[in-house]
């Protein structure tokens, strides 16, 4: 490089040196009015060294090992960080993290101590359930539900699994109107799509052809507004602007689910190691109380108590 | 002067951690994304079309068939449309109307892209469904929302190689009597040919590599699409739904996802580059 030859910067001017302050200058400058301007200047001189060190100095104080840590279950995460917030509001000194991540990876970080509590959506393996404890928190069922414009009202499980597998490609079929069936199922792996797999389609494989949302609410947006759609979700997320379907004949409603007629459930587990933390157990304490529990069934779940 | 040198020597070494990322990048995915290949086999994992994680099929044929579906769509829509509205912005356009146009376009890069798609699915599904039949989220919802996004990139690329071209060429046109279409026809967009090419090439890149949008519009059903009312699903919103709970093989298998965008993306974008050089060296 020949970068440093002397006439390379010759057409540059010489830079000033920054005027230095004098003290009588700060007797001009330090008045009231300048104040503001002297410490907005400071501010802003400062300001990424405050954007970039405060984080960290934050972290050291949360990261401590003090906060309880709740992960897994995307499906499980929401009812808990509601509770969580109930719960907060009485115990101002005690930190929980609720974070998401998937049924597996909440049993996993339960097993290897990274979360003080699993949560989990599915049963456990033979494996896992010698390992851990396990606490119900609440029952949810997976339901299939159509859009209100659809006449359907019942629809067998054998058509169902028809349905889900492309057996089935029209409405007609079924006694509806000559329109294709959009069904919609969720991405591989989800909790949600798990459960209906094990409980609804047993065997058969759902089929490719299905189209892929990738969450509860997507999966409820498409339906509301796509007359000829089917779909599954949460119990809990049922809302008056889509119709769930009977199977065989009964309708899945919440005393349906209690009285145990319909069959398609899945628990929400909480899954943890030896023994609690005291913050832990209080916490656990807080969600299978009544107050906890009735927040669950508010929520659109079915209290543990309910299915014991 | 040691001074100078140290500052451009922190300068030279801030411009390569660019470089460096990219290399980073790069070395990452491959070293993940390699192992399926070795498993699985490099035609299998390409050319076969059945994707069931769960059963551990992993082939990203109907994948490809779709991430080429929707881009072509989308340049099919898109391309025309921005390319008149550069020639009208550069040529025709008086300077009242191009100060508002110009900074409207440029907002449309500004939009984030989940609104693009919640636009799509709230407005675009259901009129596709009501009117030309289908699921409603389909390649044609996916090709038109991306036709909008790529609109900025092609249009501003493009409007800068018609602009380039020297006043003197349309002036000698005129000249000699052609008309103004004539000559912006046969004479200006001949000769910014190659930048205009290399802004569709890079809108291209936009499209395959978009991917909120396109997981709300298209439906994301795996298999080969044989109509533009079908859904489909493109390779990256394969990465994006199924991350979240991937492990193992099937993890491996979103990383050689990646490892397939990020070469189809590396070739699209060299030959925007030798486009765009070829017209500096004229």
């Amino acid at each position: 490089m020949n970068s440093a030859k002397p006439g390379k910067y010759l057409q540059i001017p010489k830079i000033k040196k920054p005027r230095r302050i004098s003290q009588e200058d700060l007797g001009k400058v330090l008045t009231p009015c300048n104040l503001n301007g002297i410490i907005l200047k400071m501010l802003k001189k400062y300001f990424y060294i405050i954007l970039f060190v405060l984080p960290f100095i934050s972290c050291d104080k949360g990261g401590a090992g003090k906060a309880l840590v709740i992960a897994g279950s995307t499906s499980v995460q929401p009812f808990v960080e509601g509770l969580e917030e109930a719960y907060s509001q009485k115990h101002k000194t005690v930190e929980i993290n609720v974070q998401g991540g998937g049924s597996s990876a909440g049993i996993q970080s339960a097993l290897c101590g990274t979360a003080d509590i699993g949560m989990s959506s599915r049963h456990l393996s033979a494996e896992e359930e010698k390992e851990l404890k396990i606490v119900p928190i609440a029952y949810d069922a997976v339901i299939v539900i159509l859009n209100p414009r659809n006449k359907i009202e019942n629809i067998s499980l054998e058509d169902i699994r028809k349905i889900f597998s492309r057996k089935i490609l029209n409405w007609k079929e079924l006694g509806g109107e000559d329109k294709e069936i959009n069904a919609i199922t969720r991405e591989d792996g989800s909790g949600t799509r798990g459960a209906f797999q094990e409980l609804v389609m047993k065997e058969i494989p759902i089929s490719n052809a299905c189209m892929v949302q990738d969450s509860n609410g997507s999966v409820r947006e498409i339906v509301k507004a796509d007359p000829w759609s089917v779909a599954y979700i949460s119990l809990g997320l049922v809302d008056k602007d889509v119709k769930a379907i009977k199977i065989d004949g009964i309708l899945p409603d919440r005393a349906a689910v209690k009285e145990k007629k319909y069959n398609f459930m899945r628990p929400f587990l909480f899954v943890y190691t030896g023994e609690l933390k005291k913050d832990a157990k209080d916490f656990v304490d807080f969600v299978l109380s009544d107050e906890g529990q009735e927040f669950m069934e508010k929520e659109g779940l079915i209290a543990v108590k309910h299915l014991m | 002067m040691n001074r100078e040198k140290s500052i451009e020597k922190i300068f030279l070494l801030i411009a390569c951690s660019a470089l460096f990322s990219l290399g980073l990048i790069t070395v990452f995915i491959f070293k993940e994304g390699m192992g399926i290949f070795l498993k699985i086999g490099f035609g299998k994992f390409i050319f076969s079309p059945e994707w069931a994680p769960g059963q551990k099929q992993f082939g990203l044929f109907s994948m490809i068939i779709g991430s080429m579906w929707v881009t072509i769509g989308a340049l099919v829509i898109g391309v025309p449309l921005s390319l008149f509205v550069s020639i009208f912005l550069a040529e025709f356009c008086p300077k009242k109307i191009a100060r508002i146009l110009k900074p409207a376009i440029e907002l449309l890069a500004g939009i984030p892209s989940v609104v693009y798609g919640f636009i799509g699915v709230v407005i675009l599904a259901p009129l596709i469904r009501e009117y030309l039949g289908g699921p409603g989220l389909s390649v044609l919802a996916g090709s038109m929302v991306l036709a909008i996004m790529i609109l900025p990139t092609v249009i501003s690329i493009s409007l800068d190689a018609i602009q380039a071209v020297p006043k003197s060429y349309l002036e000698g046109s005129l000249a000699l009597g052609a008309t103004r279409w004539q000559s912006v026809y046969m004479v200006i967009i001949p000769a910014a040919k190659s930048g205009i090419i290399a802004s569709v090439i890079l809108g291209m890149g936009r499209a395959v590599g978009e991917t909120m949008a396109v997981i709300m519009v298209s439906g994301n059903a795996v298999r080969i699409p044989y109509s533009v009312l079908e859904p489909v699903r493109t390779l990256t919103s394969n990465i994006a739904l199924e991350l979240g709970y991937a492990t193992g093989m099937h993890r491996e298998a979103l990383f050689g996802t990646g490892m397939v965008l990020f070469v189809i993306i590396m070739i699209l974008n060299v030959a925007a580059y030798i486009f765009t050089k070829r017209k500096v060296r004229r």
